[in-house]
């Protein structure tokens, strides 16, 4: 009892941990990587539930789905850190303003 | 350093603020991970029942590939996607290429890759029977790919023909295969029982390639502005308040 909650609960606390960095840090590659923790959080959370399920082989649906989730987040995470990337090379900034560029004064 | 308008740090409200937020999330989310009901065991009884049909041994891999097939054709669309937006934000400022040999780099990949490749082509294999698969071959793959182009200086041309057909090929094959069982047998992405296993390995090939070449090219980027002659060569910040990227 005690081990089967110990995963679930590991995802619970990165997903919170994520949650804080995602709101506190302005550095849009911080706010990235809060995003992936939190993710990886869902991820062992989904994990842990489909080795919970109490019999002899875990269920394979969750795990297939990880999976899944793993490349797409792979993915996203390249698109943003480019179009971070690009951020900086038009702002000079590595966080987002309110404003646009050209408003500044 | 001057700081733009909106640009102040986060006060000691917020920081707070969200840490209550962030303490309460957690209870809840542990207040809801405690009064969990019995994990519902009929999709995992459903998968092993059919798995014999399934045309593979592994009950993941019969997931991804067979019973939800779907979802693993619109994920490779989703990384081809993700490439496409890669390549148009245009190219970023890559290191410039070192200008003296480097053998002892260069010797890494030449001794690595060719098991590299068949350690990919292993994990491929062997999706089959235990945990593996396209997607870990793919990854094994574009890792070796990696050690190439940073250990050589190579650069890989996103434009030519031969990365263009493996990037797409994944997608295209898994296209075809789910046409083909469209026509044949009415039913989308529904393989016949005693071709699926092969049917299953043809697709997981070709998605290897494309999810290597993807994932590659991802690091990679777009290609660096010497490959185009008529462009300016640096795209300097706009904004003369430069940030240290990394702070």
């Amino acid at each position: 009892m005690t081990v089967s909650l110990l995963y679930p609960l590991t995802g619970v606390a990165l997903i919170s941990m994520g949650f804080y960095a995602l709101v506190v840090y302005p550095h849009l590659i911080r706010k990235l990587l809060a995003i992936n923790v939190t993710g990886a959080g869902v991820f062992l959370f989904m994990v842990a539930a489909a080795g919970n399920a109490g019999a002899e082989a875990p269920d394979p649906v969750p795990h297939a789905m990880v999976l899944t989730g793993i490349v797409v987040a792979i993915s996203a995470t390249a698109l943003a850190l480019v179009l971070v990337h690009r951020i900086y090379q038009l702002t000079g900034s590595n966080r987002l303003t309110d404003e646009s560029p050209d408003e500044k004064s | 350093m001057t700081r733009m308008k909106n640009d102040r740090p986060v006060s000691r409200t917020t920081k707070g603020l969200t840490a209550v937020a962030a303490v309460s999330l957690a209870a809840i989310l542990t207040w809801g991970v405690w009064s969990l009901p019995p994990y519902p065991d009929h999709v995992r009884t459903l998968v092993f029942e059919k798995l014999p049909v399934s045309g593979v041994e592994n009950p993941v891999t019969a997931v991804l590939l067979n019973f939800r097939g779907y979802d693993t054709l619109i994920e490779i669309g989703v990384l081809l996607l993700a490439l496409v937006g890669v390549l148009s934000a245009g190219p970023y400022s890559a290191p410039a290429p070192g200008k003296q040999p480097r053998p002892i780099l260069m010797l890494l990949p030449r001794l690595f890759l060719p098991f590299i490749i068949l350690l990919s082509g292993y994990v491929l294999w062997i999706g089959k029977y235990a945990p593996g698969g396209a997607f870990q071959a793919g990854a094994v793959l574009a890792g070796g790919g990696i050690l190439y182009v940073t250990a050589t200086d190579r650069r890989i041309r996103s434009a030519t023909g031969i990365v263009k057909s493996a990037v797409a090929a994944g997608l295209l094959v898994f296209l075809l295969v789910a046409l083909a069982t469209l026509v044949a047998r009415g039913q989308f992405l529904q393989y016949p029982v005693a071709s699926a296993g092969t049917l299953i390995l043809v697709i997981e090939t070709a998605a290897t390639v494309s999810i290597g070449a993807i994932l590659l090219l991802l690091f990679v980027g777009a290609e660096p502005i010497e490959a185009y002659p008529n462009r300016d060569r640096h795209i300097e910040p706009q904004n003369a308040e430069k940030e240290d990227p990394i702070k």
